[in-house]
């Protein structure tokens, strides 16, 4: 078989193959519910009261979307500068302990500034970790998928020294937690008796921030460009290294923004399950968002809503939640087939 | 001088050995891949599949080859979900390797949900017992070091020796590096790329499931969610290492696996009094980055590695 380029794909084929995949991943998890003793329709229902059934679910979904639609962000930067930072993890560990060290009562400033010197300095560590390998790949040429990778397992090794040692709560009763956070460096609630926090609006603004420096700024259409074709961007005099170090810098920051906001706003401590994997998450919400800052937001509440989903229909039917997973992954496979297909036409030889 | 009774007693060595062998198996499967020209980050969600594909038909009844075949089945299975993805429709390799760790990851945990719904600590099968090969294990030394251990650890070398073989005598290895080095040229012989392509990177994931499974079927006797734990990340780092050669990639696993064992011997001396474990931990991560790091200057990367190949397109 061969792939022809369409020139102009329809509507109808821009909307169909995606749809197509939709109806894939429901299909498959319907009948993995099937084999678990479920049944598909209550399994899929119960994840729709779970995620959106009540203002208690449906605030659930949102604080679950916050750190997704941060990691979703750094992905996406990243991958459209064909930079593969797969270390979304490490980096929010990272924001999260630079959180934990001055959160803690390190720095007695008034809640705005300290919050302000928190993110900062969160987001200047994140970006310091993925500045390693994507100083390795411009220098030497090193593949940066495999040491974002491990540099999760190190950073991962890190966090539980610093909470069994230096950062451990000495009132923690023995568990590997750090101190409680002072009032001050807490992201308070947007709506009092709300159990939602600022970080959902700064992610929100964040996401804004980068796709107006995606559309709009000369960096923007210089990532894209190294992303597109790296010898046509050299070629056209783009910076390349420079550009793909500035990308770094931006997908790090962002992805230890998920970190401060987790810490600063949802658990006030931090602890070594902080992210249930966040940062690889991130990347099917990038995907699924085609990369696109705003999209990011959509994919980031749809893979949060089916996460809570799943959680309480795991509770309610039995079905393990780890279907939730599943669907996710079936998800960014067809997606991208889809992606393809809305843009090639498949022959036969 | 802890360190030099470590570095020579036979059980140190066993011990690397041992744990050399997962990595040597997912490594050889790694390898194949590439030498095709498709990057596979399956590598990791295939040995998590594997290590539990084959532990639960043992546990179901078959018997430990049984096993091991029914995780190669599984990782020829999952290569072909990639293979399909990344070679005919040329899908961005990284992509589709992550999404494919995710699934295969994720659908392993809920299969052991949905098998075992309500254990707290997974059964334990019999797993394969250390083989002593006559003569070869009464060596002083090298007996105990290299020729007691089980049959799974002696298939690995033995795989090594068939992949270097395959790849460097056999018309079918001339064609599998032809397609990872210039597919234009396997076309022009009138070989399917595609074919050879989805072939190599099927039975290479059926190897890095083996090499899962070696983990549930002879390191220990039972599966664990977080058993493979980046082994496969640490492979993918192996190839590089080795230079995309099987002999290379043989030493750069064995001495991999003697810093991993003598990690674990020196958090007992001295040293693991005053060093925080997680040091010792961290050691094989930052080893492999050190090794990519090393061997990042030598252009021995196949050139057409990551290239989607459609027929036509000049």
């Amino acid at each position: 078989m061969r792939l022809e380029p369409i020139a102009n794909p329809s509507l109808a084929r821009r909307l169909t193959f995606p749809a197509l995949a939709i109806v894939a991943t429901i299909v498959i998890a319907s009948l993995l519910a099937m084999i678990a003793g479920g049944n598909p329709m209550a399994v899929l229902g119960q994840i729709l009261i779970g995620a959106f059934g009540s203002k208690f679910a449906l605030l659930e979904t949102l604080n679950r979307a916050t750190p997704l639609i941060f990691t979703g962000l750094a992905i996406a930067v990243a991958f459209r500068a064909k930079l593969w930072n797969i270390g979304a993890e490490a980096q929010l560990y990272a924001g999260a302990v630079v959180v934990a060290v001055l959160g803690t009562g390190a720095l007695q400033m008034p809640a705005p500034i300290l919050l302000t010197v928190m993110a900062l300095a969160a987001m200047m560590a994140g970006a310091f970790l993925l500045l390693v390998p994507a100083l390795l790949k411009t220098r030497l040429g090193v593949d940066e998928v495999v040491t974002t990778l491990l540099f999760n397992f190190i950073f991962l090794l890190f966090v539980s020294y610093l909470l069994e040692g230096p950062l451990k709560d000495p009132m923690g009763m023995g568990w590997p937690k750090s101190a409680r956070l002072i009032p001050e460096a807490r992201l308070p609630r947007i709506v009092d008796g709300l159990r939602l926090h600022w970080g959902f609006a700064l992610a929100l603004i964040a996401a804004v921030i980068v796709w107006v420096i995606d559309a709009k700024t000369t960096l923007g259409f210089e990532m894209r460009a190294v992303g597109q074709n790296v010898e046509a961007a050299r070629f056209a005099g783009i910076p390349v290294t420079k550009v793909i170090l500035k990308t770094a810098l931006l997908s790090g920051g962002l992805a230890a923004l998920a970190g401060f906001s987790e810490v600063a706003g949802l658990k006030g401590s931090l602890t070594l399950d902080l992210s249930p994997g966040f940062g690889y998450t991130g990347i099917v919400v990038a995907m699924l968002a085609l990369l696109h800052p705003l999209g990011v937001i959509v994919a980031a509440l749809f893979v949060a809503a089916i996460f809570v989903g799943a959680d309480s229909m795991s509770r309610a039917i039995g079905v393990p939640s780890y279907l939730a997973d599943i669907m996710l992954a079936t998800a960014l496979l067809c997606m991208v087939l889809a992606i393809l297909l809305t843009k090639f036409r498949v022959r036969r030889d | 001088m802890e360190l030099f009774e470590i570095l020579t007693s036979a059980a140190f060595w066993a011990a690397a050995i041992r744990i050399a062998s997962p990595l040597i198996f997912a490594t050889m499967g790694e390898l194949i891949c590439e030498r095709a020209g498709v990057l596979n980050l399956g590598i990791e969600g295939i040995m998590v599949a594997g290590a539990f594909a084959g532990w639960i038909a043992v546990w179901a009844g078959l018997p430990l080859w049984g096993g091991v075949s029914v995780a190669f089945m599984v990782g020829v299975g999952l290569g072909g979900i990639h293979s399909i993805l990344s070679v005919p429709f040329g899908l961005s390799q990284h992509v589709v390797g992550i999404g494919l760790t995710l699934l295969a990851t994720s659908a392993t945990f809920y299969t052991y949900r949905v098998m075992l719904p309500e254990v707290s600590t997974p059964p334990k099968i019999d797993a394969f017992q250390p083989l002593h090969i006559p003569v070869l294990s009464e060596i002083p030394f090298f007996g105990p070091a290299l020729f007691q251990q089980t049959a799974l650890t002696y298939l690995a070398f033995i795989l090594v020796g068939v992949v270097s073989f395959t790849l460097y005598r056999t018309p079918l290895g001339l064609a599998v590096r032809a397609a990872g080095e210039s597919p234009a040229a396997v076309a022009a012989q009138g070989l399917s790329v595609t074919a050879i392509r989805m072939g190599a990177v099927m039975v290479g994931s059926g190897c890095m499931a083996v090499g899962g499974a070696f983990l549930t079927m002879s390191a220990f006797d039972s599966f664990f969610f977080d058993m493979v734990n980046g082994r496969g990340w640490i492979c993918i780092a192996l190839v590089v290492f080795g230079a995309w050669r099987p002999g290379k990639a043989l030493f750069g696993a064995i001495l991999f696996a003697a810093f991993d064992a003598l990690q674990i011997r020196l958090q007992q001396t001295g040293i693991g009094a005053v060093v925080p474990y997680q040091v010792f931990l961290m050691m094989p991560y930052i080893l492999s980055i050190i090794a990519l790091i090393v061997m990042s200057r030598r252009a021995a990367v196949p050139a057409a590695l990551m290239v989607p190949f459609n027929k036509g397109e000049r």
